[in-house]
Parts: structure tokens; sequence; C-alpha cells
């Protein structure tokens, strides 16, 4: 688990200005945000920030650049009032940041095993500074298999890092798109198809996932029947939060708070509520 | 050169089959060799062969008239295409058509369901094989339709 927000991180945003922003796909935009005083504090991989656009509202967004890099990156897709607003941003602007906050990809003790990464759309986001950070210390880690799922070939988010990855030997990267047309001459399928077709040990597999849900959830039974441990498995969760800080009860998912209990969550510890609907 | 039944047994689809039963699959059996772009078979043709992909990749595809062909699914090594030999009228649903050098066994339909006819054990022994398959591919295709990475 990563270090508790500073104090006055924790309920006052801090300003913090645009330095650039990037459009990735129509919708979807990743901002570097630099603090206007001081430094940024340090963050653990898979751990979020409250960012608040001024006069509209304040969101969850989790952290997707390197935990090494001199600001925040995060990536955005405009799917309501706020986190449209935050994605409409310019450079330049000025942006309230509160965190970061909850737990983090168990990097540290997953050294020494394969590394499964699992993402879906824009799941991709909150591991990449987890595939950085592997990336970087790479002889400390067994295989590192990437599985990257997304809607068709044109919605694919970081494409370039991709091809950059891709062409590391000793990375495997797999990418599969859910619709395309013959045009596309990578996979076509579920991302959880592509667990069969990759090579790692299963009983020595770290395996990190994020994405919708529903995505998962494949995903997970595809684990657990090729033999990966639910105690292996670790999902980055998403609810509705609010204050950040486990207070508010916006964010609960059974006995636990995704803002301060998550978002990162080892599977076996939450197989029982993972699939209740009215949880 | 691999007999047949060799290389039957070393691909997953038959991990686990007796001597005897791959024996028999191997009678039906005969290699394939496709390139890019060629088709191992087309949407309405008899169904008269299902395959075992040992190599290269094989899409799945569905044309509509005046489009650019939908890709279904891709499948690669150790994977089967062709479920439409275990279910009358025995006709293709979708074209198969190689995107790389693909190697593949062909399974002779006909004489393999003569097979399975005359040896229920054998018949039983490629259903549980099936059977599986074919569930996961409907629990994929429902996800693929859900849409997931769309907007919420």
């Amino acid at each position: 688990m990563a270090a508790a927000a500073s104090h006055a991180g924790l309920w006052i945003p801090q300003l913090y200005q645009v330095a650039r922003v990037r459009r990735e796909l129509p919708d979807t935009t990743t901002l570097e945000l630099a603090p206007v005083e001081g430094t940024r504090p340090s963050f653990a991989p898979g751990q979020f920030n409250m960012l608040y656009a001024f006069g509209v509202g304040e969101a969850a967004i989790s952290i997707s650049g390197a935990a090494d890099a001199p600001h925040f990156i995060h990536t955005v897709r405009d799917v309501g009032a706020v986190s449209g607003a935050i994605a409409a941003l310019k450079a330049g602007a000025t942006i309230g940041v509160r965190g970061p906050f909850g737990s983090s990809w168990p990097l540290q003790p997953a050294q020494g095993a394969d590394m499964l990464f699992v993402a879906g759309g824009l799941g991709l986001a909150p591991l990449r500074p987890a595939i950085y950070q592997v990336l970087a210390n790479r002889p400390r880690y067994g295989r590192v298999v990437l599985l990257f799922g997304t809607r068709n070939p044109r919605d694919m988010l970081y494409r370039r890092e991709l091809e950059r990855w891709r062409q590391r030997l000793d990375v495997d990267i797999e990418v599969t798109v859910d619709q395309a047309n013959a045009d596309w001459r990578g996979n076509v399928g579920v991302v959880p198809a592509l667990i069969r077709r990759v090579a790692f040990d299963p009983h020595d597999t770290v395996a990190m996932i994020c994405g919708p849900e529903v995505m998962m959830r494949f995903t997970v039974n595809a684990l657990l029947e090729a033999g990966v441990s639910a105690q292996q498995i670790h999902l980055s969760m998403e609810r509705n939060m609010k204050c950040a800080v486990g207070l508010c009860g916006h964010c609960q998912f059974g006995p636990s708070f995704i803002c301060k209990d998550g978002p990162v969550m080892r599977y076996d510890r939450i197989a029982d509520i993972f699939a209740v609907r009215e949880i | 050169m691999e007999g047949l039944d060799h290389i039957l047994a070393q691909h997953p689809f038959f991990a686990g089959f007796c001597a005897e039963h791959s024996r028999l699959v191997a009678g039906c059996a005969r290699n394939h060799r496709y390139d890019a772009g060629e088709y191992l078979f087309r949407e309405g043709g008899p169904a008269d062969e299902f395959f075992l992909i040992r190599h290269g990749q094989v899409a799945l595809e569905i044309v509509a008239p005046g489009r650019t062909p939908i890709v279904i699914a891709t499948l690669g090594e150790g994977e089967i295409t062709g479920a439409s030999w275990l279910i009358p009228p025995y006709r293709w649903m979708t074209d198969a058509r190689a995107r790389t050098l693909t190697r593949a066994i062909g399974i002779d339909a006909a004489c393999l369901r003569e097979k399975c006819e005359a040896d229920h054990d054998l018949g039983y022994e490629m259903m549980k094989r099936f059977l599986p398959i074919l569930v996961q591919r409907l629990h994929a295709t429902r996800l693929q339709l859900l849409d997931v990475y769309g907007k919420p």
C-alpha cells in the first residue's frame, strides 16, 4: 500500500497547471499536470487523484504516467459533465488536484514472478504506470505479458507506445479487437481468449487486470481455468468516488470502500461479492 | 517424417486421447498448407472437414455484399476451426481464411462421423473436447456483443 495522501492534499484541492495536452482518441485526452507551487507528491502505480474542474465538479481519475515523471499524468475519457470538462482543458489552464489516494499494484512482492497484465479499453491507463515500473526493472521479473483488448483498431489507446513496447524482445504483447474488418491484421476476439494463447507459468504468475467489470469477470474466470490462483490475481475496481478517503460511502463495495481499500484489490478477498449485482 | 497420429497426439485438442482413438482419428486426417489469403472453407460450402491449426493464423469472416469482410474471430496455433461438421446440414456458416502461412490437420468429417457412430466411446471423447470449446466461444461472443468498451 502506498502512503496516505498528505493532510493538505486530502481535503483541499491543490492548484495544478495543465502543462501539456495530448489527444489520444476523439473522446480521450492525456493531461500532464504540474503543481503551481512546489513539487507533486509521490504516488504508487495504481493510485488515483481527484481532479477538480472548477465550477463543474470533481472526478476520480487514475494516474497513468510513470512514478518518476515530473508531473502527474492522467488519461481522461469524456463520459459526462466533469470528465468532459477535464478532457477539454487546454495547456495553461488550472485544475484542482487532491491525492494521490488508494491502494497500488503489488509490484514489489511480484518480483521474480511472471507478470501478466490484462487491460481492456481505457483500463490500460491505470496499468501503464505499473508496466513502466516493470519495464524499468525488467531483470527483476520473469516473463512479462501484456494482453490488451479494445473495441476496434481506431479506438486503440496509446497505440504508438504499444508499438514501441512490441519492438522489445523481452515483452510479449497481444492486442485484440472486438470488431474489425479484413483490413485489420491483428487478433479479433475478446481479451480473455488470449490467455490460452500466451506463455506464462500459471503457478508463478501475478496477474493485474483493469477494464470494464464484465471484461474483468471473464478474464478472472479464464485465469482461474488456466491455473492462476485467486491470490495472484489483482483487479482495479471502479465505483462512484466522492470523498476519496472512505468517509462518504459512495464507493462502498461490500465491507470495503474502493477509494481507500481499493482501487487495486486482490481477487480472493472480493471473490464472494465480485459478481453480486446488488453490491 | 512424423506420423499423423503423433502430430494429432501433440495437438492440445487431443491431449489425453488414448492410442486407439488417436489411431482411429488419424485414419481420417490429412495435412494441409495454406498460403496467406487462401481459404480453408467458404460460407455455404459442405462442412466435410474440421481443422486443427498447427501453425499460423486463421480469420473467420462473414461477407456482406459491397462491404469489406467482417472478421468475427481469429484463431491460431493449438486451436480448432469448423464445428459445422457436427451439425446437419453440414454447411459452413462463415469463411475461414488464412492470414499468414497456415499449417493445419484436416479431419474428414464423414469418416469421423462414421467412426463415432461405430464407437460411441470415441464419439463421447470427441464431444467432451468439442463442447467446452463451443461453450467458450459462445461466452466470448456474448462478451463481444456487449460492446463493453463503448461509452457507459
